[in-house]
């Protein structure tokens, strides 16, 4: 911390208004005080009529001062503040330097100005210039005139597109989204096993795009990640196509702007494109998960970029993802689960809800292979117009599943080897050649609505096993 | 101004360990075989003929089996099978 010399003190700018006013008040305690010392932060040739003004343009002094307002007047003793007033008050500035009869044509009271230190993001920039952040991330240092964006890649940072340089000051103005401390382990993340921060997480936040804000959604989302049954480790590692799909539910999506509509798996939303963006990049930063290395997978999915969305919540009709888990709709919650894209179902001809179930029911069996029953999983999208079909005939949520189910039943002679449960298949061959399975045995199935205008469902398919399953996280910091 | 910008490393910052491989055994005489199934579909299949192949030979051998492929081996796997075999053999069947 700096040593201000003993005495008085005054900070001022030129585009004060009241700063001009008392400029008379400042020539006086310049004659009669000493030491008198004052700081403009605009312009140094301001106030003109003093001898001496020390240019603050940096800020640093003001800063250091904790100043909000100018002017202000701050008494120091012992190289501590003893006394300080904000604007211009006469009976205030007296008492404080001691000097009676201050400027008696000017009005007895003005309120200041903002100081230049609290303009937008200015006290990240001044933080990061001259305080001790804490923060315990390696710093990284470039030429001021390095491009940043390709020392990013040069590092290995990226998934391929431009990242935001994450210089201490973003970081900074990152973790000033959450009220949680820097330090906070997260959780372990797989592959490489490492303790997961808050701080890390910002600092990935940044290169993503995000914005602070979306920190909660953020944090939540990898600390969902990071609990042992979503199965990470399996899902970074394996050579099918899925990538974490980050789901979100409550109020906060709609107040850090997310899309649950229109395009609601497509481009051109921040806060839907930056939370699942940061999540990836954390995987491979933080966790170690890059293609080409433990990441072997054989398509893998443009989800791999970034795979994030809200549901939409606005008829209230069914209830929602996380109202099916039991959080009450006023709670914010991210959920987490595995996805390998998006598969449309275009039905626009089924005019009742028996016709669509069936469509929606043929899709489905598709997944992974018609004769796959284990280890696969799917959230139905319902849009908004199909689901009117289904409201329209009185379905709840429930029935929908129940009807799924009923429909969803493979025979015992197309059921394929292949996927952990032979032993099971060729007992129920032998058994019962006429029995069935259902697609979806371990209750794999989710439905959820979003999208926007168009007689469209669609399938994110995605793994389902006993040890890769969704994860329900609340967010609240 | 400045002559540096300051970027923060966003990576867990771990300097890899790199340790001395354990020395190849130099003979198989008496050598303790251990057979780890990660749950990987046939990988049981192979097993079974290495086992039998092992046990022609006269050696002796150990089964293991990790719950599912998707997730490390636990420490006390990992812990047993070194403790108690010389070899091991992984079927990854993929």
């Amino acid at each position: 911390m700096k040593r201000f010399r003993d005495g008085l003190i005054a900070v001022v700018k030129r585009e004060c208004p009241t700063c001009s006013l008392i400029e008379p008040v400042l020539r006086q305690l310049a004659d009669g005080v000493s030491p008198f010392t004052v700081y403009s932060q605009d312009d140094p040739s301001f106030p003109a009529t003093l001898q001496e003004v020390l240019d603050d343009r940096e800020l640093e002094n003001s800063f250091h001062l904790g100043i909000q307002i100018v002017p202000t007047l701050i008494r120091m003793q012992e190289g501590q503040e003893t006394a300080r007033a904000v604007g211009w008050n006469r009976g205030e500035w007296e008492a404080l330097s001691e000097v009676r009869g201050l400027a008696p044509a000017l009005p007895e009271n003005r309120p200041g100005c903002g100081s230049r230190t609290e303009e937008p993001g200015m006290q990240f920039r001044l933080a990061a210039r001259y305080s001790d952040t804490g923060l315990k991330s390696r710093h990284i240092e470039a030429d001021a005139d390095a491009d940043l964006v390709e020392l990013c890649y040069d590092r290995g940072w990226t998934d391929g597109l431009p990242v935001t340089p994450p210089t201490v000051e973003r970081v900074l103005a990152m973790l000033a989204g959450t009220t949680r401390s820097p330090g906070e382990v997260l959780g372990i993340m797989p592959p490489d096993r490492v303790q997961c921060t808050v701080e890390k997480v910002a600092v990935n936040a940044v290169m993503a795009g995000c914005k602070p804000e979306y920190m909660p959604v953020l944090l939540a989302a990898i600390e969902a990640a990071l609990v042992p049954e979503f199965g990470l480790h399996g899902v970074i590692c394996t050579t099918n196509a899925v990538a974490p799909v980050v789901m979100v539910n409550g109020p906060i999506a709609r107040r850090i702007g997310m899309n649950a509509k229109g395009n609601v798996f497509g481009q051109g939303n921040r806060a839907n494109a930056a939370i699942g963006r940061a999540l990836q990049l954390a995987v491979r930063n933080v966790g170690g998960g890059r293609p080409g290395e433990i990441d072997r997978a054989c398509f893998g999915t443009p989800g791999k970029y970034s795979f994030c969305f809200a549901e939409d919540e606005d008829d209230g009709v069914w209830d929602t993802y996380a109202e099916e888990k039991g959080y009450p709709s006023e709670a914010s919650t991210v959920t987490l689960f595995t996805g390998d894209g998006v598969a449309p179902i275009i039905d626009q001809s089924a005019r009742t809800a028996e016709e669509l179930v069936k469509s929606c029911a043929a899709c489905l069996r598709t997944l992974y292979h018609p004769g796959q029953v284990a280890d696969v999983a799917a959230f139905l999208v319902v849009s908004p117009e199909h689901a009117r079909l289904f409201y329209g005939a009185g379905w709840s949520k429930r029935r929908l599943k129940e009807e799924l189910h009923e429909l969803l039943r493979v025979p015992a002679r197309e059921l394929m080897r292949g996927y952990g449960i032979d032993h099971e298949i060729e007992k129920l061959k032998r058994d019962n050649p006429e029995a069935t399975m259902p697609k979806f045995k371990t209750g794999s199935l989710n439905v959820i609505r979003a999208g926007g205008t168009g007689l469209f469902s669609a399938i994110i398919s995605g793994l389902g096993s006993i040890t890769i399953n969704p994860v329900t996280r609340e967010i609240k910091a | 101004m400045r002559a540096k910008a300051i970027l923060l490393d966003p990576t867990s910052e771990r300097s890899p360990v790199i340790r001395a491989r354990i020395a190849r055994a130099q003979s198989l005489e008496r050598k303790t075989f251990g057979l780890l199934d990660i749950a990987k579909q046939r990988g049981d299949v192979f097993l079974d003929r290495i086992e039998e192949l092992l046990k022609e030979r006269g050696h002796e051998v150990r089964r293991y089996r990790k719950q599912r492929f998707s997730i490390v081996a636990p420490q006390e796997l990992k812990q047993e099978i070194r403790a108690r075999c010389d070899i091991v053999i992984e079927a990854l069947a993929d």
